[in-house]
């Protein structure tokens, strides 16, 4: 420790003051220097570089700005293309709506002919049948009015009497009413 | 390989120091050597003679030069590397005067942006091992301070006349207080410009002074020199960060005095 | 030992004014961490004042400096 003191000592007695920082006889050299240095830098600076940096950025945000405009642009078409498309498409709708309703109530025109159709013909059908079943019921009465007098006379007959024709058939008649 | 090579160098170095370590090692620590000037061409370090600080001084122009023009040369829409880095330093710097300096105070940013652009490559140059830190001498920082003082003081001035002088009569304090604040504001606007050089030489001096004296232990310490090594990087990745810190706060604290000179009124 | 009295003087203010340096790093953790408080109860303002921090810091830092160059000027310059 005690060289090293020495030392130290050594050291600011060989260069005047110990600090090299402090050693004026240097200062006009890296005034000097240090000038022309800072005039370069300037120079460089204000001349080429910061233009040419301003110019850049410049560039770039207008060019960021018109992409962006363009970007804007196309959304809006293709917010556009979708309202037609939409639009379309419940036109569509639509049509096949109305089409659907006119092609039912045209149906439903025809059923309805055919089921009008149908019922006269049901109706004619059903009078004609009502018609001949009366006939044929009518009938049936009167094979009945017959069968029965006649079992009536066979029946009388048979027990040993004289059937009056007449009052059988009133008899019978009597009977059928009732 | 490259790191194998690199790490066998670091062994024999380490090995090396271990095997011929002078026998007074602990004396030969001289961290302010580093600081000396020195003509390159031999003699007297005159005003004109080309020394180590024109040297470094010149690698600084060139570096600016590089990152700046070069790198900006192929302006290009999307920007390469350097580009990138050029463009970033200038939004930076711009940003920092538009915002801290006011609206007008952009028409100084070529200024401040020479400022900060020599700042930070003499400050980044000087991390090179065995180069040569401009930054590091009161007389480089003083002329740029002083540069400052003036540029600043001279446009408060021109822009507001007498009315420049209301910086130190702060008109929201008490009457009986305003002389006394005058004196205080008139000290502290004239050490500025004293703290504005001396913060810049003295934090980069006492940094690579610190990793000398570090290196220094190495060389003594023989086989335990790789704890001193450790420190020096560490110290090493501090003093990058420092250089970058130290250029930004020189050139904000030339934006602040400059927004004090533009809109005095305290 | 050897050297005389001054350099001995020398030393020793030279290791006193280094105290500054530690003042000074008082005054700088003080700021930063006002400034981690702050930006901590109000996350979005923090951002636009990482500047004022800064200068806060040079400003601290810069007595700090005078300190370590009054020990350098003990040492090598007197």
């Amino acid at each position: 420790m005690a060289s090293n003191t020495q030392d130290a000592a050594h050291g600011a007695a060989e260069s005047a003051p110990g600090m090299p920082q402090l050693d004026f006889s240097t200062f006009g050299n890296q005034i000097f220097w240090l000038a022309i240095a800072l005039v370069a830098i300037y120079l460089i600076l204000s001349r080429v570089a910061l233009p040419r940096i301003a110019a850049v950025l410049a560039e770039r945000q207008g060019t960021i700005t018109n992409d962006l405009a363009a970007a804007e642009d196309l959304k809006a078409k293709a917010v556009e293309a979708e309202d037609a498309y939409n639009k379309a498409l419940a036109d569509a709708r639509a049509e096949a709506q109305r089409i659907a309703a006119e092609t039912r109530a045209e149906i439903q025109v025809g059923l309805d002919e055919a089921i009008a159709k149908a019922d006269e013909q049901i109706a004619a059908k059903a009078a004609e049948s009502e018609k001949a079943i009366g006939e044929i019921k009518a009938g049936a009465l009167e094979s009945v009015k017959v069968v029965a007098a006649d079992t009536a006379e066979a029946l009388v007959t048979a027990l040993g009497g004289k059937a009056d024709a007449k009052a059988v058939a009133a008899a019978v008649a009597d009977r059928m009413k009732g | 390989m490259g790191k194998l090579f690199f790490y066998v160098a670091l062994a024999l170095v380490v090995v090396s120091g271990v095997l011929f370590a002078p026998e007074h090692a602990a004396l030969a620590i001289h961290p302010m050597d580093q600081f000396n000037v020195a003509s390159l061409t031999g003699g007297a370090v005159s005003t004109f003679a080309i020394t180590n600080v024109t040297l470094w001084l010149a690698l600084a122009v060139v570096c600016v030069f590089l990152l700046m023009v070069v790198g900006s040369s192929r302006r290009a829409i999307v920007p390469s590397r350097a580009q990138s880095i050029a463009e970033l330093t200038y939004g930076f710097i711009y940003k920092m005067v538009e915002d801290v300096a006011g609206k007008d105070g952009v028409k100084f940013f070529p200024y401040i942006m020479t400022l900060f652009m020599f700042i930070l490559m003499a400050n980044f140059l000087g991390l090179i091992p065995m180069s040569f830190t401009t930054t590091s001498h009161i007389a480089v920082t003083a002329i740029l301070a002083g540069l400052v003082f003036f540029t600043v003081t001279i446009v408060g001035f021109v822009k507001n006349g007498v009315g420049f002088l209301g910086l130190f009569w702060v008109s929201s304090a008490p009457l009986a207080l305003r002389p006394i604040l005058a004196i205080i504001e008139l000290i502290s606007y004239f050490v500025r410009p004293v703290s504005h050089s001396i913060r810049l030489a003295g934090n980069v001096m006492a940094g690579h002074a610190v990793l000398k004296v570090f290196a220094g232990f190495a060389g003594a310490l023989g086989l335990f020199s790789f704890l001193p090594i450790f420190a020096i990087t560490a110290v090493y990745a501090l003093e990058v960060l420092v250089a970058f810190i130290q250029a930004y706060v020189f050139t904000i604290l030339t934006c602040v005095y400059l927004k004090d000179a533009l809109h005095p009124s305290h | 030992m050897e050297g005389d009295i001054a350099q001995l003087g020398q030393f020793i203010g030279a290791g006193l004014a280094a105290i500054g340096s530690g003042a000074a790093a008082i005054g700088v953790g003080h700021v930063a961490g006002n400034f981690l408080a702050g930006a901590l109860r109000n996350p979005s303002a923090a951002a636009g004042q990482t500047a004022t921090l800064f200068i806060g810091i040079a400003f601290a830092e810069a007595l700090g400096i005078f300190s370590f160059l009054v020990a350098l000027l003990l040492m090598f310059a007197v």
